[in-house]
């Protein structure tokens, strides 16, 4: 996909904004047809920037440029209703008194489309997501499902030129979720602007998304095509995201780098200076004992807490000083091990199993 | 440090943009409740503030020896306030209770069985209204006398010199209500002069007419005369020739046989009490 | 008419049945209120009362009654429901005293409420002497009086329900509204108009109730005069003293009146 170069058509936006005591200084570009996820704990700033961008909070400083206008900037900047923007939130929003068909021709009647092409645009819109069926259903007789498509609909229908898209799937149930997020992954395909996703579930951005923002802080912490991010995680919240266990560390010498766990084995690491440990939790090995032989990295910890997923197990664990690790064991070791809160046991994670990067 | 810890929340942000809940109609069916609830409480205040002149009666025992209760036309507001005041101090331990309003309402209260010891009414065709008992002639005196007269604000910006003047259609005349007898006396002076003046009101009595003159609502009304020398300068009268006047006689009537009440009658009826109601613009009886 | 008939439900027992010493009270309550509307319906001569409706005025007041408060009404439909709207979004201090000015007339004493109006429209008013001066413009004695005393004691009424109203419809939806292209107005009448129905029609009731009910303002200001200003509750003053017969005919005209549309608002908006 187009790199982060391609600002000229597309979205290239630096967001300077407050709302109350929280500030966000955040610069996101993206491609037409790109679909950007950005990804953030609570309080992050996400929303703030996707209002920010709806121009539904004033920007403090910075600019929004879309499609090559400029949305805002020093000068000046469009109301919400000038900009070409499509708004989705977890919340489908139907205007309870209007059916889908109203619903979804209400921006193009509002930007003063004559009644028959509006008609048209309703229809071809409902096509395009394959609810035509529900065009007279007033949002108290859809489903969850149906009335996020309708809602998905009404954003598209006045050909936005940004669609902005706020916890699309979190309100859903988890079969629905399932439909919808296909049904959306469907739609983005065909759809030439520029989506902006804000969302908490990995699997939305990793399915949905062209590129990934992490904000933390109202500040963006990482950026970078899914698979870059998966591999190398640059925060805690984004390893947390991607299921990693990562630690910042200093290499001091080849192969070894200095981590609040204790010094980190990883063969074939030649960078000296700040760097980044990750493993998987599928990688950390427990025993009773101190393991012998290969190139291991072995730490003792005491268990936190067990959590069962299926035939799997989830062991949070913790150093002395607190330093948290995660562990993915099958569920029969937990027995084997006796491993309860409390339980004392030896970590181990092959060195070939380490990844190191530079921070 | 694992992805199950960003188990996706159903919404992140804590806005005043999300909290709004909508369609909650609790609220909404309270609010109307306390709506309905006012507009009772605004028509009470509408029963409070125009029956000023009815509430009488009230707790005490009007035919107690306490208190005198007497209900007065409103054009002797000032008079009576005075004299009530006078016989109090005369009477340590005697309170007298004089609530003022149109005659005809007066007599219509007491035929209601408003518990008054005395009424005193303006002219003497009201006295029909009143029950039976209290129309023996025994029972009443006239205490004062009183003709019409016509008022005019301050300035008179419509020059009005005399009843004729209130036929131009450029006066604005505010007259009593028909059934007062200040309106009734009204139309028949204006009967006998020939003249069809220009009503914009007929207001409930002859204070809330000579209010409209006072406040320059409008150009001209007909009240008593006693009503343009109470209001001290805030009205100009013209006076109506003796030819088309009429005059009105004040019965002051006993409705209990108490002492009290027939002292306060007594003092009405007195050279004192004449002195008053002549300063406040009467005439002798 | 009882507002509170709450559904009994079903199932819970009535806690009044079981605390006689609430009742006494209660049954006070009770009678201060239906004793007069009782004795009103008792008095009323049901055979003539036809023909008491055909005194000369009341025909003229129940009809000028109906104007008033239909203009009353629009009026406040027209000027009221925008104000609602921005008052309903506002936030801040001036929002704040402005809300409570307008409250103002809900609990003013009527009378007073004739005063300033009279201070402010009659011929020696603020507005009203240039008026008078300019244009030979004079407001009281007119049924334009009478219609600004209704709006003055009414409007209120309506604004602070549909205020109501429309302060439950979702914020989310104006911001929705305006990323789809709506103008504010757009957004007002397409989306918060339609949201407010019931609470629009709950206050447009209540106002025209209260204008109907008008009194004290009225005959401050605006007089009466059988025809321009005498009013259905003027009418039934006036009456009172010379046709008792035709006041309390009257009177239960307007009780049937108030009757109707509090059972209306009951069943249908107010739960």
């Amino acid at each position: 996909m187009a790199g982060t170069s391609g600002g000229r058509e597309g979205l290239d936006a630096h967001v300077v904004a407050t709302r109350g005591t929280f500030g966000v200084d955040v610069t996101v570009r993206a491609a037409p047809g790109e679909v950007l996820a950005v990804l953030g704990p609570n309080g992050s700033g996400k929303t703030t920037v996707l209002h920010a961008l709806a121009g539904l909070l004033p920007l403090e400083e910075g600019h929004v440029h879309v499609g090559g206008r400029t949305w805002a900037g020093p000068q000046h900047a469009l109301d919400p209703a000038s900009r070409r923007t499509g708004l989705l939130l977890a919340d489908h929003l139907l205007f309870p008194h209007l059916t889908a068909a109203g619903n979804v021709g209400f921006g193009p009647r509002a930007r003063g489309m004559p009644g028959t092409a509006v008609a048209e645009r309703v229809t071809t819109e409902l096509a395009a997501l394959g609810i035509a069926d529900l065009a007279d259903r007033r949002p108290g007789g859809l489903s969850h499902g149906q009335a996020q498509r309708v809602a998905l609909a009404r954003a598209l229908a006045t050909d936005p030129h940004l669609l902005l898209l706020d916890e699309p799937l979190a309100a859903l149930d988890p079969a629905t979720r399932t439909d919808v997020r296909a049904t959306l992954a469907h739609r983005l395909a065909a759809y030439d602007g520029v989506t902006v996703l804000v969302t908490h579930d990995p699997l939305d951005a990793l399915t949905l998304a062209d590129r990934l923002v992490f904000l933390e802080s109202g500040r963006v912490v990482q950026e970078g095509t899914p698979s870059e991010v998966v591999d190398r995680p640059r925060s805690r919240y984004v390893a947390q995201v991607v299921g990693l266990n990562l630690y910042a560390g200093n290499a001091t010498a080849v192969d070894t780098v200095l981590t609040a766990l204790g010094p980190v084995v990883t063969p074939g690491f030649a960078h000296v200076g700040a760097t980044w440990v990750a493993f998987a939790p599928s990688a950390v090995s427990l025993f009773p004992e101190r393991p012998e032989g290969s190139p291991r990295n072995t730490w003792p910890l005491t268990v936190a807490a067990v959590e069962l997923l299926g035939r799997l197990a989830r062991v949070r664990l913790v150093d002395g000083a607190g330093h948290p690790v995660v562990a993915e064991v099958t569920a029969a070791s937990v027995t084997a091990l006796r491993l309860h809160p409390g339980t004392t046991v030896w970590a181990a994670v092959k060195a070939s199993e380490v990844t190191a990067y530079p921070a | 440090m694992t992805s199950a810890d960003a188990a996706p929340g159903p919404s992140g942000t804590p806005d005043v943009w999300r909290a709004t809940d909508a369609g909650s109609r609790e609220p909404r069916a309270r609010r109307l409740r306390a709506l309905v609830v006012a507009v009772l409480v605004a028509s009470l205040a509408v029963g409070c503030s125009t029956s000023s002149a009815g509430g009488t009666g009230g707790g005490t025992s009007a035919a107690g020896g306490s208190t005198v209760t007497v209900l007065a036309a409103a054009s002797l507001s000032e008079a009576f306030s005075d004299l009530a005041g006078r016989f109090e101090s005369e009477h340590p331990g005697v309170r007298v209770r004089v609530s003022f309003g149109s005659s005809s309402k007066l007599a219509q209260q007491v035929a209601q069985g408003a518990p008054a010891d005395l009424v005193a009414l303006a002219g003497t065709t009201v006295l029909a209204q009143l029950p039976e008992e209290a129309q023996d002639p025994a029972r009443r005196t006239i205490v004062a006398r009183n003709v019409l007269e016509v008022a005019t604000p301050p300035d008179d910006a419509a020059g009005v010199s005399g009843l004729a003047d209130l036929a131009r259609p450029d006066v604005a005349v505010v007259l009593c209500v028909e059934t007062a007898p200040c309106g009734s006396a009204a139309d028949e002076v204006l009967g006998r002069a020939g003249v069809t003046p220009n009503v914009v009101s007929r207001e409930v009595d002859v204070r809330s007419t000579l209010a409209k003159i006072a406040l320059g609502e409008a150009d001209a009304a007909i009240v008593y005369h006693s009503d343009v020398v109470t209001a001290k300068g805030r009205v100009r009268g013209v006076p109506i020739p003796a030819a088309l006047n009429t005059t009105l006689d004040y019965p002051l009537v006993r409705l209990t046989d108490d002492v009290h009440p027939a002292a306060f009658a007594a003092l009405v009826s007195s050279p004192a009490g004449e002195a008053v109601l002549v300063d406040a613009g009467f005439l002798a009886p | 008419m009882s507002i509170d008939s709450r559904p009994a439900s079903a199932g819970v027992a009535s806690p009044l049945r079981s605390r006689t010493s609430l009742i006494v009270p209660a049954a006070v309550g009770v009678a201060l209120v239906v004793v007069p509307l009782t004795a009103l319906l008792l008095r009323a001569d049901w055979a003539a009362l036809p023909q008491h409706l055909a005194a000369p005025t009341v025909w003229p007041a129940v009809r000028l009654s109906l104007v008033t408060t239909t203009t009353t009404v629009l009026i406040s439909l027209l000027v009221g429901t925008p104000l609602a709207w921005l008052l309903a979004r506002a936030t801040g201090r001036a929002a704040t005293w402005l809300r409570a000015v307008l409250t103002v007339p809900l609990v003013l004493p009527p009378v007073v409420g004739g005063v300033a109006l009279l201070l402010a429209y009659g011929r020696n008013g603020v507005v009203g002497a240039p008026l008078d001066e300019i244009l030979g413009v004079t407001i009281p004695f007119t049924p334009v009086a009478v219609v600004l005393a209704e709006v003055f004691v009414a409007m209120p009424f309506y604004v602070v329900a549909v205020e109501g109203a429309m302060r439950q419809v979702d914020r989310r939806y104006d911001a929705l509204a305006a990323t789809l292209g709506a103008s504010p107005w757009h957004t007002f009448a397409r989306v918060a108009v339609p949201l407010a129905t019931p609470g629009i029609a709950a206050g447009a009731a209540l106002a025209w109730a209260r204008a109907l009910g008008e009194f004290g303002a009225t005959i401050t200001f605006a007089g009466n005069f059988v025809g321009t200003t005498q009013t259905a509750p003027l009418a039934v003053y006036t009456a009172l003293e010379q046709d008792p017969e035709a006041a309390i005919a009257l009177s239960v005209v307007m009780l049937t009146v108030s009757v109707v549309v509090l059972g209306a608002l009951r069943g249908r908006w107010v739960r």
